[in-house]
């Protein structure tokens, strides 16, 4: 398989950025997104010139650090994370065009690498419950319904790959803020800190620029680990009730 | 040098109560005072960086991920042992440690690992209390699965997600820590070199991966948490950035690299496809609690798998194993699978597969059951195989995926230099010469937050807080060195990439170091390592400059360092003449292939001690005390 690739180039975060065009030669079909750049990339070392960097590690799916808009979408839009998508999926001979995640959160650091610490200073403000190591009682003695624990487990798949963020029109990080607050509100570990928990996380995420929820579910619709919106309604409902506490 | 491990005296089951009595303690009032550097936030980082700073410690954490939750922890899909008897099925502190001491083929420090067994229960109450939704019964209670290696169904677990959820509850712990400013974090930042004080780890140098920028950092203590050299095969498991570098400069300053050799093949990954991998993805091992692993009879089958009949089929490891069967540990399993396709019986194209096949547990159980366990692995792999393998059988290949090697640590996780702890995977301690499935999320936790939180103190204790300044000499020499080698890299203006210096080193450690070993391809890689890295030095291209984000310094950077640590690994599996665990020397088996262990030669750790690039460096042995348990075969048939 061949593509045209307009890949977006940025030298450093201060700057100015552009589309260039790439070939990508001889792809073969089984090949993941990410293994595609990097026969782009080995090709473009041997002619001198930089080659695109991308965040990327675990190329399965489970830490997410890559992420890249493929044709205007994150991930692609197709199942799974950028380093799960396989060029197999895209027609043979097709223009394909690459930028990174945009978002005042996850401002440009090189080409396709964006800095996200502004999800792990969300964190920061509440993803927890605070108890010290040591401190634990034994696990059998804190008994959590299967079915509780099921949805919890669905939230607490969030890989914090920020997708959800980069596919919002609002840029809102409501869905990856909502499943850590659901994941702990559901447990009874969750429930010491479970309005101040929604509180802090909610103003922080105001405070790193992340804009709010309209109710467009283009979150839902990108996220490579199908975290529901309902999720967002129970964060809603989790700020509601730590209001009138 | 005189190894000395620290073991307390006395019986096994109070050593680790006794040494924790007998540690000095560091006033809570004073703990402020004492700062620990962490390198590396994984699970055994982020959980010794959260629980230190608990205690009251400064902490500096470093990870070249863009956040901690990234680590390749993060990988690890099963689940995680513990004794904890929930299933009353006989289960026991005394059984995991024997279970874990026997799959690492008595080749590690008892001691070690009847603390590792020890602590084991204190991890999932410490887990659970932080939210982790490990998977539960009807009633409420946590479930359990069985996991290869053991008889015993003591494997906590959450969906096929347990290294994300338990990295993800240490990381959680952390940043609360973050939050409340008393762990400073340093993500996009690596390593370069660790700095000694009168012979004390004090500090270390970084490189920023954003801006370049060389660094110094110093404190009272130094913990590597650093993984696994897994990629020194090239293809693995590992995430891609996972590199040995931390730890083999740990080891240029004087660290002793223990048991190189001996690295973990794990049976049950996606077969390799061509030539752009750089990457291979493992299936959960859990599948093979369901699955029955086969191939055909014949050699160069061409029929599809549904076309063979039953009795045209070898289920070898069933045959060879019959009372372990299907879930033989992950060495046997693995060289197993290596027998079979060498004899020309491997399936799929490339003939290095086996199949996994999981329609007797559809018929027996339902789809449904089958979905509910594994449903997310089975998406996996059609993702990446464009094959449904609710109707094909998966075609599985070992590869290279944990390195039970690492440096060497006493008791207390401390090396043979004085204040540079070592933690989780980087150490060598607790799995001998093969791991048992589900017991690496227990090892980084039980180090992270039950052992080096108490050792370090007492350390601390002893030493007192000396409050070192990074503008001592011992400093700025080391980032000088960090800088010129850098620049080294950059001016060699070569026409090859790094990467296909790795891809290179790669292959000769997978044909000549890889499943099985013998001393001819043994001294052949010897050979051909060194003048790959000669090659390295004069022709790779490393583009761009010093003082930007570049990914072609990273990874030149890394390359080169494994192409030096490569050398110990093959001297390492070539001293040690005789087989046991994932190490197979083929000249040391019986007629059946079973590996055959020299007890009598080689119940030792082998600890190497730099003396030079191209040297040859000094090897010095901890003998293994055996006092609770018989060396036995390890038989599982």
């Amino acid at each position: 398989m061949n593509f045209k690739l307009h890949v977006w180039r940025q030298k450093n975060a201060a700057a100015k950025g552009r589309m260039e065009q790439y070939e990508a030669r001889d792809i073969n079909a089984d090949m993941s997104f990410l293994e595609m750049l990097d026969v782009v990339n080995e090709d473009l070392v041997e002619k001198g010139i930089d080659p695109i960097h991308f965040d990327h590690d675990c190329r399965e799916g489970i830490c997410g650090a890559c992420s890249l808009v493929i044709n205007g979408l994150p991930h692609g839009g197709m199942t799974g994370t950028t380093c799960e998508v396989r060029m197999r999926l895209f027609k043979d001979g097709s223009t394909i065009y690459v930028e990174p995640f945009r978002a005042k959160a996850f401002p440009v650091i090189k080409d396709l690498t964006v800095d996200r610490t502004s999800i792990d200073r969300v964190m920061q403000a509440g993803g927890f419950v605070s108890t010290h190591t040591g401190a634990a009682i034994d696990a059998n003695a804190i008994l959590v319904p299967k079915d509780k624990a099921e949805e919890a487990m669905d939230a607490a798949a969030c890989i914090g790959c920020g997708a959800c963020v980069a596919a919002c029109k609002n840029a809102s990080g409501m869905l990856f803020v909502a499943a850590k607050v659901s994941q702990l509100a559901l447990l009874p570990q969750g429930q010491a800190e479970r309005e101040r928990r929604v509180n802090k996380m909610v103003a922080m995420m105001d405070i790193e620029g992340f804009g709010n929820c309209t109710n467009y579910y283009e979150c839902e619709a990108v996220c490579p680990k199908d975290i529901s919106v309902k999720f967002i309604a129970k964060m809603n409902r989790e700020y509601m009730r730590a209001l009138v506490k | 040098m005189k190894l000395d491990s620290k073991v307390p005296s006395g019986p096994l089951e109070q050593k680790w109560q006794k040494h924790q009595f007998e540690m000095k303690l560091v006033n809570p009032a004073n703990k402020r005072k004492y700062s620990a550097i962490v390198v590396g936030t994984g699970l055994a980082g982020a959980s010794a960086a959260a629980s230190l700073a608990e205690l009251g410690y400064e902490v500096k954490a470093f990870c070249f991920q863009d956040s901690s939750r990234r680590a390749h922890s993060i990988g690890a899909q099963g689940g995680i042992n513990a004794a904890k008897n929930y299933q009353n099925d006989g289960d026991s502190v005394y059984r995991l440690f024997y279970d874990t001491i026997k799959g690492g083929d008595f080749r590690s420090r008892e001691a070690n690992t009847y603390r590792l067994a020890e602590v084991s229960n204190n991890i999932i109450d410490q887990c659970a209390a932080q939210g982790v939704p490990f998977a539960r019964e009807y009633g409420g209670t946590l479930a359990n699965r069985s996991f290869g290696g053991a008889q015993v169904s003591r494997t906590f677990y959450a969906r096929g997600q347990t290294g994300q959820q338990l990295l993800l509850g240490a990381y959680s712990a952390l940043m609360r820590q973050v939050g409340l400013g008393k762990v400073t974090m340093y993500p996009r930042t690596e390593m370069q070199d660790v700095v000694l004080i009168d012979g004390h780890a004090k500090g270390i140098v970084v490189r920023n991966m954003v801006t370049g920028e060389i660094s110094s950092h110093a404190a009272d203590a130094v913990v590597l948490a650093t993984g696994g050299y897994g990629r020194v095969f090239y293809l693995s498991t590992m995430g891609l950035g996972c590199n040995v570098t931390a730890a083999y400069r740990a080891y240029k300053k004087g660290a002793l690299f223990a048991n190189p050799c001996f690295t973990q093949i794990h049976p049950t990954c996606i077969p390799h496809t061509g030539d752009y991998q750089c990457k291979l993805t493992l299936m959960s091992e859990s599948l093979r609690n369901d699955g029955r692993i086969w191939v055909p009879k014949t050699k160069d089958e061409q029929r599809a798998p549904g076309q063979i009949p039953e009795n045209e089929r070898d289920y070898y490891l069933e045959r060879k194993y019959p009372s372990f069967g299907n879930l033989a540990p992950r060495d046997i399993s693995s060289r197993s699978a290596k027998e079979a396709c060498d004899e020309g019986r491997g399936v799929g194209p490339s003939r290095y597969g086996v199949y996994l096949d999981f329609s007797d547990a559809i018929n027996r159980l339902g789809k449904d059951v089958i979905e509910e366990r594994y449903g997310n692995l089975f998406e996996m792999y059609e993702l990446i195989n464009d094959e449904n393998p609710y109707e094909v059988p998966m075609r599985i290949y070992p590869a290279s995926h944990y390195t039970m090697g690492g440096l060497w640590v006493d008791y207390n996780l401390m090396s043979n230099i004085p204040g540079l702890h070592v933690i989780g995977e980087a150490n060598f301690s607790d799995h001998g010469a093969n791991r048992l499935g589900a017991s690496a999320l227990m090892q980084g936790l039980a180090d992270g937050y039950f052992v080096l939180p108490y050792t370090i103190g007492d350390y601390f204790a002893r030493e007192g807080a000396k409050n070192i300044s990074t503008e001592r000499p011992e400093f700025r020499e080391a980032e000088e060195a960090v800088a010129m080698r850098i620049k080294k890299l950059l001016d060699v203006g070569g026409k090859q990439t790094p990467d296909s210096f790795h891809k290179r080193l790669g292959l000769i450690m997978w044909e000549k170091a890889g499943m099985a070993r013998n001393e001819k391809d043994l001294k052949e890689a010897l050979q051909e390592i060194p003048a790959l890295r000669e090659e390295f030095w004069n022709d790779v291209n490393v583009l761009g400059s010093a003082d930007e984000m570049n990914m072609n310094v990273e990874r030149a950077a890394r390359v080169a360092d494994f192409l030096e640590f490569a050398e110990i690994f093959c001297l390492d599996a070539l001293d040690r003449e005789e087989s046991c665990g994932a190490h197979f020397r083929e000249e040391h088996q019986t007629d059946e292939g079973e590996a055959v262990r020299n007890d009598k030669k080689y119940a030792y750790v082998a600890a190497w001690e730099h003396k030079g690039v191209g040297q040859k460096p000094e090897l010095h042995k901890e003998d293994l005390q055996f006092e609770s348990v018989q060396l036995a075969t390890r038989s599982y048939k």
